[in-house]
């Protein structure tokens, strides 16, 4: 992550002027502007995001789920979620990102209080899937989500195999899948 | 259980602004019908639960998942090149654009600069990715309207372009034909290579066009059919997260190649000054059907022109960057002839080995034919990514066929499933 003293882009200031009691980070890579933020403020700037005539991110482009379990930098929490934001009227990119670090086990089903974001589907109505697949693949649920149900994996699925400490191979669900025959359908 | 509308939240979703359900609303006579996931109209697996009120669609729920393969717990354990054969099975109609958008990315992570050469390759192989899309969409349009014929004339001169891909790669369907920092292999015989391009554009590809459009274009069913359907607003598409011709048939005016250029779409792509390609964006602003499908017809004959003005100028030299950057593997006869060679061949194959990545995280995105394709790249610095998360079109252009397909008929659903052009492989990954 480069020097903070370097990073250029104009959202950074806009949103820190906007902003200024909130727990701001942010970092450029490769040209590439993230702005950290607490999952608390994250509606709030969201909509700032989309809203400010200077900012005018129309576009929400996508939500991806980063575990870092035993990554070998330090991050600031386990998992992250970065909404990839777009400006049509300036072609500009943006990313927004949270950290969260779950309160329980992570490797069943369970509801965790502590991986919980506010869902900006009001904002943008192309939140709904990816934050969907998120909760699928990460568990990480979404507050005043219209619709959080698992989209590729079926509702009983024991666990969130995007997670690092989700083995490759699986936990041997496909092999003890219960086999429902004539007589006992 | 397999015909039940979950969840039950109590939302109608945009029920209320369709006037013909609002007076039939809740008056107990609907009843519910499962489309897919088996079914010829919805060309992939994918399944839609509808709530019918005569043969009208009161309310529709989409259901995906049925190909979820687990491609990206796979990136995650396969290196930076292995995983280009996995992303070639995303989306199975235009694999190569897939391949080129995967090691696009990768060069960004990297900050490699890929040669003029490879970059001149990769765009025309893009195109012909793109025609090979487009021209299974048109054709799929009117052969869900019933115009076998149309179908016919639009698939046939795909095998043309699987035939390229068979030339240059060695497969036909999955080409798998990038590597990081350069191509698989050298194209065996240049000359060869221009010939089948330049027949393929223009002896088969302009008549098939020209006969799909004397067919279909003006014709009163397929115009019933598709004008008026499946309406989506500007300010809906970029809502909805709608990209590509999806969005531009809406007329939002987007197309990467204009807006973020890579490759031959930038200026100044080979350091001397050279003009990007010229083409122009095709905008249509009915947002139905029928004008997806106008789009994409254009979209063909726009990538036809980007073609001819790159297929004479393939600049010569190595497609791959220099060796000594140690990114790409050398050639063969390198390798069984000097010592360097060899090493650094070792060095990427040897599953201790690989390459230095930098550890943090980028996002490239290419206009594919469905659109907005990208790939959001966390690396580790071993020669596994950690994470590759795909922004893949069909996802988005299908979270909205609920909303495009309510209020219409039964029979409508496979116009507008058919306009969005669906690839179940990277709608569920």
């Amino acid at each position: 992550m480069s020097n903070p003293s370097a990073l250029e882009h104009p959202t950074f200031k806009r949103v820190k002027a906007a902003f200024g009691s909130a727990k701001l980070q942010a970092t450029e890579f490769r040209g590439q502007a993230t702005l950290i933020v607490e999952p608390k403020d994250l509606h709030a700037i969201m909509k700032f995001l989309r809203d400010d005539e200077e900012c005018q991110f129309n576009f929400l482009a996508d939500v991806v789920g980063v575990d870092y379990l035993d990554y070998p930098s330090k991050m600031p929490g386990r998992f992250a979620v970065v909404y990839n934001l777009c400006a049509y009227s300036r072609d500009d990119r943006f990313f927004v990102r949270v950290y969260l670090d779950p309160s329980i086990p992570t490797e069943g089903i369970e509801e965790d209080p502590a991986l919980f974001v506010d869902s900006v589907c009001d904002l943008w109505n192309s939140a709904e899937w990816p934050e969907r697949e998120l909760f699928d693949m990460f568990g990480i649920r979404f507050a005043n989500h219209p619709d959080l149900r698992r989209i590729m994996l079926w509702k009983e699925y024991p666990a969130h195999p995007l997670r690092k400490d989700y083995p490759l191979r699986g936990r041997g669900e496909r092999e003890s899948y219960r086999v429902v025959d004539r007589t006992s359908s | 259980m397999p015909y039940t509308l979950t969840p039950d939240t109590g939302i109608t979703p945009n029920a209320d602004n369709i006037d013909y359900i609002k007076d039939h609303i809740d008056t107990g006579d609907r009843w519910v019908l499962n489309f897919g996931p088996q079914h010829p109209a919805t060309h992939t697996t994918l399944r839609l639960v509808l709530e019918l009120d005569g043969e009208r669609i009161a309310r529709c729920t989409p259901h995906i998942g049925y190909l979820h393969s687990g491609f990206e717990k796979l990136a995650e354990h396969l290196d930076y090149n292995q995983y280009v054969t996995i992303v070639s099975r995303m989306n199975y109609l235009s694999p190569i654009s897939n391949n080129i958008c995967w090691h696009g990315g990768v060069e960004k992570l990297f900050g490699i600069e890929i040669t003029n050469r490879c970059k001149v390759l990769r765009t025309i192989m893009a195109e012909l990715g793109r025609i090979q899309d487009h021209l299974l969409c048109v054709g799929a349009a009117a052969l869900d309207l019933g115009a076998f014929t149309g179908f016919l004339y639009a698939f046939n001169p795909r095998e043309k372009i699987h035939d390229i891909l068979d030339y240059i790669s060695g497969q036909r369907f999955h080409p798998d034909w990038t590597r990081v920092g350069g191509i698989m292999k050298e194209i065996p015989d240049e000359e060869v290579f221009k010939r089948m391009v330049k027949n393929f554009l223009h002896a088969d590809l302009e008549q098939a066009i020209q006969d799909l459009e004397n067919l279909v274009n003006r014709n009163r069913i397929f115009m019933d059919r598709t004008q008026g359907v499946g309406i989506l607003t500007h300010d809906e598409a970029i809502d909805f997260g709608a990209t590509g011709p999806i969005a531009r048939g809406s007329g939002v005016k987007r197309d990467l190649r204009k807006d973020e250029p890579y490759l031959c779409y930038a200026d100044n792509w080979d350091g001397e000054g050279a003009e990007a390609v010229k083409f122009s964006v095709p905008i249509c602003h009915d947002g139905d059907v029928y004008a997806r499908f106008l789009v994409r017809l254009e979209e063909l004959k726009q990538s036809i022109s980007i073609i001819d003005q790159l297929i004479d100028n393939i600049p010569q030299g190595s497609a791959d960057v220099f060796v000594d950057e140690k990114i790409t593997k050398p050639n063969k006869n390198e390798v069984y002839g000097s010592i360097e060679g060899l090493i650094q061949h070792f060095e990427l194959i040897m599953t201790n080995r690989g390459w230095d990545a930098p550890i943090g995280e980028t996002y490239l995105a290419h206009e594919t034919a469905n659109g907005e394709l990208g790939y959001y790249t966390v690396a580790d610095g071993t020669k596994c990514s950690w994470r590759v998360k795909t922004r893949p079109p069909s996802f988005y252009n299908f979270s909205m066929a609920a909303k495009l397909i309510e209020g219409h008929m039964l029979a409508d659903i496979v116009a507008v499933i058919g306009s969005l052009n669906i690839v179940a492989g990277e709608l569920d990954r």
